[in-house]
């Protein structure tokens, strides 16, 4: 189970949450704090899986850019540690290389890959289908 | 779109009008649709389980189609139901296993692969769900290990997301039923995560070592110098993996040096979590594994003191009580004791070390009860050395009401105490209420050596005061003042209720018709009295109640003491004092202003008791204090963690371990033929008569009609359940007419079957084989009686030959009374006939399962003596009873009871109004309805042979309120689970 997941840059601030698991909203951003800091007090040496209160932290670092998933210990933590992969080659695949402004387009995204949780798509072609013809009905 | 948004937000209230459009979608051309349409699906069954449940047959259409992202989008939902009820879906796992064998064997479309790996996710989730179906299943297990095999083969490619793939496989592998050559596969596919260079890979490796352990502990021996090397990893997090795997693999030999690693680590940590976690499982370890006593202690301490104030409370609690209660060795006992006194009189000479609250706590628990086992140091130095602490500011109050209590413990052994009066004068004038109220308590002692004496008795903390909870001493006063005029106190709600009456014509209290009608014109119960004490303190005493609570087993022996104490100091006339009875008028007023009137003179002499008073509202609070806290140790008891040297506390494992034995045993033994089969039904039949005629004369009180219908559903043992008893024996007619008894057996029948119709208006259960072998058989069931349970075992002979001296013997238990019935003993049992042993038992203590073990010893003609031993399952629900009782004396009842145990419970969709559920209850649990009111039932039962206990329940919805009352304990607790069992598993 994915309890949530962030996309964080380097100075700490948050791109992207979305969570699966209902948290306050004013424990959020502590929970976020507290996972960046243990995120970036991290080096390349390091693995990049934490365990972190009952749960677990998997990020990956994309040049100035962290992704972290919250998941629960039951989960495969090396899956995760690929999905978050696959999920930045799907966006580098719909944005090609400017990433940052289109928040919403990110949000559709991820809706179709993970749900409830879960993952539910790691298809390329499918993830984008739906944003494709949404796109598509924008211009015409 | 709709369908994503239904997917993520989606109220349950709406799922039923939603529905049939949804499933509609499952059927649309396009494959998103129908994808997106099984992901609202399973929405909708994470929500609402019960509301989706009509359509699993469309699931499973889901899993069939054509569509991979259709059928990947359907295995969330079969994951999650496997994972509720693997058992449910067994059918499906060569479907699973066909889809896996597919998706690894790469006949997907090219876009679902990532990386080369054809839909890596898709093979785990795949994977998961054989982990689950195959678990402990041999048959179901073996379907799978082909494609097990080929997934840990293909998945050789060196990419992490292979690693990931098997990673799981590892983990199936491990979770089914075993197969050596898989097991061998596995497990050096974990030896290559254990020694790649790649972090991830060995975190991922210890991880699955961690795992596999717990089934195979060689395997850390092949790997035992990776072990050791991640130990001293940089990465604390490889570290702490690695700390969790020797967790487990943890005995008596390594505890050392393992413990050693753990506090080590402990050390560096910073993180509470972390602490809280690794804390416990070192006390764990700790209590389980320890080598000798100065470890243990040693231990122990560097655990109180790192762990300080946020580790579990149940840690010093648990420790506390080894200390107390010991092992079975007296000697060791005393050493354990000397040695934790002394080292902590060593730590508390340390200068400017400051400890956290609850290791200060300890020690002074332990100093108060133990001091006296030191030879060189006299109690007055202790005092000293506790003096200073007290004075100490940085030490909480609370931790000062532990030290003020060891002090109070250790004075009467002191000789001079210079110290014990500065302390006293010191604290008497302490802002704290509660500092001062301990400080008098000393004080007043002080002035009575011999009641000091007795109150303070050296080293008896393990034996529970007897405490006059319902204050019956004060009965006396009750009665005079209420001859002067004085209203009778009313609890607090039935005040609440009087005042609500006035105020609104219509009631809709939960207890407005009993307690109304059960109208408190007499002297109220002393269980009342001290009810409301019990609220009179919380108002008065607030801070009392924070460290009373806090305490827990610690103190408990002190609150029984204070709580005795004031008492005393009444009943033995203090002269100087007025006597307790305005006292106990004014604590009335205090917390019932609205209603009892005062004499005038009483108000007058208000404002000289302010002190007394506060003293007896909070030795009245504190009485009951120490009550529940003793209710709270005896829970604690049965579910908390045991210790390995006591052998106190065995009897609810060797149960438990024994009644799995039993299982096995099954009506019929499989390798006799079809016509002893006959005979032996024959036998068992007519036997079944002979009892119940037997049971005719011994019980001639019947049951109401009531028992006829639960008949059925009582049937707890049901390895064989005879239908009707005429069906039955239609069916053996038919079967035994070509055999050569036919005619004499005929008659038998007809008797028999008469017989059992004519018994079967009372409750008992099916008669179950519990043992036999190739001459004689032995089979038993349980009757339901009134008074009493009454467990039969019939004997049957097989054979042709005659049994000589024949005996059948019941072991006693710990907890039943066992009573034989007459007629047990028999000489000769002769050929093919059947003999009856009748026991009746009684439950001694409350206990929610336990067996009866027994033996029988027979001679044949010719041969030795043979012994047969068999047993027999109890549960505490043979025990219960319906209580019959009005609605007035349930009211009345309701309100003497201590314990109360309150849940909601969801119950199934079937049952969801109230009179089915009282059905259920009333069927399965045997409890007496005393009254409906509206959509709340009352219902009583009893603990044979008198424990009464109490149900209120209320239905909203789906949802189940109920409310248990009982002077037992733990009865609420186990009917409770009893219920919630019966009301959400039919």
């Amino acid at each position: 189970m994915i309890k949530f997941f962030l996309m964080v840059n380097k100075q700490g601030q948050t791109r992207l949450s979305k969570y699966y698991e209902h948290v306050e909203i004013n424990k959020r951003t502590l929970l976020e704090t507290e996972v960046i800091r243990s995120c970036l007090s991290r080096s390349n040496e390091q693995c990049s899986f934490i365990e972190f209160k009952d749960f677990k932290l998997i990020y990956r670092q994309y040049a100035a850019l962290f992704i972290v998933v919250g998941v629960n210990d039951t989960e495969n933590e090396m899956a995760i540690y690929e999905f978050i992969h696959n999920f930045v080659e799907v966006l580098d695949e719909y944005f090609s290389r400017v990433i940052m402004f289109n928040l919403d387009k990110v949000h559709i995204i991820l809706d179709e890959m993970v749900l409830n949780g879960c993952i539910v798509e790691t298809n390329r072609a499918r993830i984008l289908a739906p944003l494709l013809i949404l796109d598509k009905m924008s211009e015409s | 779109m709709a369908l994503t948004v239904v997917s993520q937000i989606f109220p349950r209230e709406m799922i039923p009008a939603v529905l049939p459009l949804i499933e509609d979608k499952l059927q649309h051309s396009k494959e998103i649709i129908r994808r997106k349409a099984v992901l609202a699906l399973y929405k909708f069954h994470l929500i609402a389980p019960n509301q989706v449940q009509h359509i699993h047959i469309k699931f499973r259409k889901a899993l069939c189609d054509r569509d991979v992202g259709v059928m990947a989008a359907s295995l969330h939902i079969y994951f999650r139901m496997i994972k509720e009820n693997s058992s449910g879906y067994k059918d499906l796992t060569g479907s699973f296993v066909t889809i896996l064998k597919q998706v690894v064997g790469g006949k997907l479309p090219v876009d679902f692969n990532y990386h080369s790996v054809p839909a890596p996710w898709l093979q785990i989730q795949l994977l998961r769900i054989l982990g689950l179906l195959g678990k402990d299943d041999q048959r179901t297990s073996e379907l799978m290990y082909d494609v097990l095999d080929e997934s840990l083969r293909r998945a050789e490619l060196n990419h992490n997301v292979t690693y990931a793939i098997l990673f799981e496989c590892v983990h199936t592998v491990y979770s089914i039923y075993p197969k050596s050559e898989l097991l061998e596969k596995a497990a050096k596919c974990i030896g290559r995560f254990v020694l790649s260079p790649k972090i991830n890979l060995k975190y991922l490796g210890l991880k699955a070592l961690t795992y596999v352990i717990q089934q195979d502990p060689t395997l850390a021996l092949q790997h035992q110098m990776t072990i050791i090397e991640c130990l001293d990893h940089p990465d604390p997090i490889i570290k702490r993996e690695t700390l969790e795997l020797l967790y487990r693999i943890t005995n008596a030999q390594n505890i050392t040096v393992i413990v050693q690693k753990m506090l080590e680590y402990l050390q560096q940590s910073k993180e509470e979590y972390i602490i809280v976690n690794l804390v416990g499982k070192i006390a764990e370890l700790a209590e389980k594994y320890a080598p000798d006593n100065a470890w243990f202690i040693q231990t122990m301490n560097a655990v109180f003191s790192v762990g300080g104030d946020v580790m579990h409370p149940d840690i010093p609690n648990n420790f506390l009580r080894l200390l107390a209660e010991g092992f079975d060795d007296e000697t060791e006992n005393q050493q354990l004791r000397l040695y934790a006194v002394q080292s902590y009189l060593t730590l508390l000479d340390a200068e400017n070390v400051f400890y956290p609250q609850k290791f200060l706590q300890v020690m002074s628990w332990v100093l108060g009860e133990y001091s006296y086992l030191l030879d060189e140091e006299t109690p007055e130095e202790v005092i000293t050395k506790l003096y200073k602490l007290l004075m100490n500011d940085s030490v909480s109050s609370e931790t000062k009401a532990w030290l003020l209590a060891a002090v109070t413990k250790l004075t009467p052994q002191a000789h001079s105490s210079n110290i014990v009066e500065r302390l006293i004068q010191e604290f008497t004038i302490s802002l704290d209420t509660c500092m001062r109220q301990h400080a008098f308590e000393l004080k007043h002692l002080r002035e009575n050596v011999e009641l000091m004496k007795s109150l303070l008795p050296v080293d008896k903390s393990c034996e529970d005061m007897v405490v006059d909870a319902s204050l019956s001493f004060l009965d006396g006063f009750v009665a005079e003042e209420l001859s002067q005029g004085a209203a009778p106190y009313k609890p607090h709600h039935q005040r609440q209720e009087e005042k609500l009456s006035q105020e609104k014509v219509l009631n809709f209290e939960p207890y407005g018709l009993s307690f109304s009608s059960s109208g408190f014109t007499g002297r109220q119960s002393p269980a009342g009295i001290s009810l409301g004490s019990d609220i009179s303190g919380n108002s008065a005493e607030t801070g009392l109640k924070e460290t009373n609570s806090l305490k827990l087993e610690g103190i408990k022996k002190l609150w029984g003491k204070e709580g005795y104490l004031p008492k005393k100091e009444g009943k033995t006339g203090d002269e100087t004092e007025v006597p307790p009875v305005p006292q106990e008028s004014i604590i009335m007023e205090n917390v019932d202003q609205t209603i009892i009137k005062k004499d005038q003179s009483q108000v007058l002499t208000q404002s000289k008791e302010e002190k007394e008073k506060q003293l007896l509202a909070s030795s009245l609070f504190v009485g009951l204090g120490t009550e529940s806290t003793i209710n709270l140790l005896g829970k604690a008891d049965t579910v908390s963690h045991k210790f390995r040297r006591k052998s106190k506390v065995k009897e609810t494992k060797s149960g438990e371990t024994t009644s799995a034995q039993n299982m096995p045993c099954s009506y019929f033994s499989s390798s006799s033929d079809v016509t002893y089969e006959d005979d032996y039904y024959l036998d068992t039949l007519q036997d079944r008569g002979d009892k119940e005629l037997n049971k005719f004369s011994l019980n001639s009180e019947l049951l109401d009609s009531e028992s006829l219908t639960e008949l059925p559903s009582v049937e707890k043992l049901s390895s064989c359940t005879l239908s009707t008893p005429s069906l039955f024996t239609d069916d053996m007619e038919g079967l035994h007419s070509p055999s050569s008894t036919a005619a004499s057996v005929a008659n038998e029948i007809s008797l028999a079957s008469s017989l059992l119709e004519e018994t079967s208006e009372h409750m008992h259960s099916d008669l179950v084989e519990v043992c036999n072998n190739e001459t004689i058989s032995v089979s038993s069931y349980k009757i339901w009686k009134d008074d009493c349970l009454l467990v039969v075992w019939s004997v049957s002979n097989k054979s042709g030959l005659e049994l000589k001296s024949a005996d059948l013997e019941i072991s006693s238990a710990e907890n039943f009374k066992i009573t034989e019935q007459p007629g047990c003993c028999l000489p000769v049992i002769e050929t093919e006939s059947i003999k009856t042993f009748q026991y009746s038992v009684q439950m001694e203590k409350p206990f929610t399962e336990g067996n009866l073990f027994g033996f029988i010893n027979y001679q044949m003609m010719d041969t030795h003596s043979v012994q047969l031993e068999f047993s027999v399952n109890l549960s505490l629900l043979d025990f219960i009873r319906p209580l019959k009782i009005s609605t007035e004396n349930f009211g009345k009842l309701w309100l003497s009871f201590a314990n109360d145990v309150k849940q909601n419970v969801k119950m199934s969709e079937s049952q969801a109004a109230l009179p089915s559920a009282l059905k259920t209850l009333q069927q399965k649990l045997r409890l007496h309805v005393v009254e409906i009111i509206g959509n709340e039932g009352l219902l009583a039962c009893q603990l044979l042979p008198s424990v009464p206990c109490l149900l209120h329940f209320r239905v909203h919805g789906d949802v189940l309120a109920l409310w248990f009352r009982s002077s037992c304990s733990t009865l609420p607790d186990y009917l409770l689970y009893q219920c919630q069992k019966v009301v959400e598993g039919s």
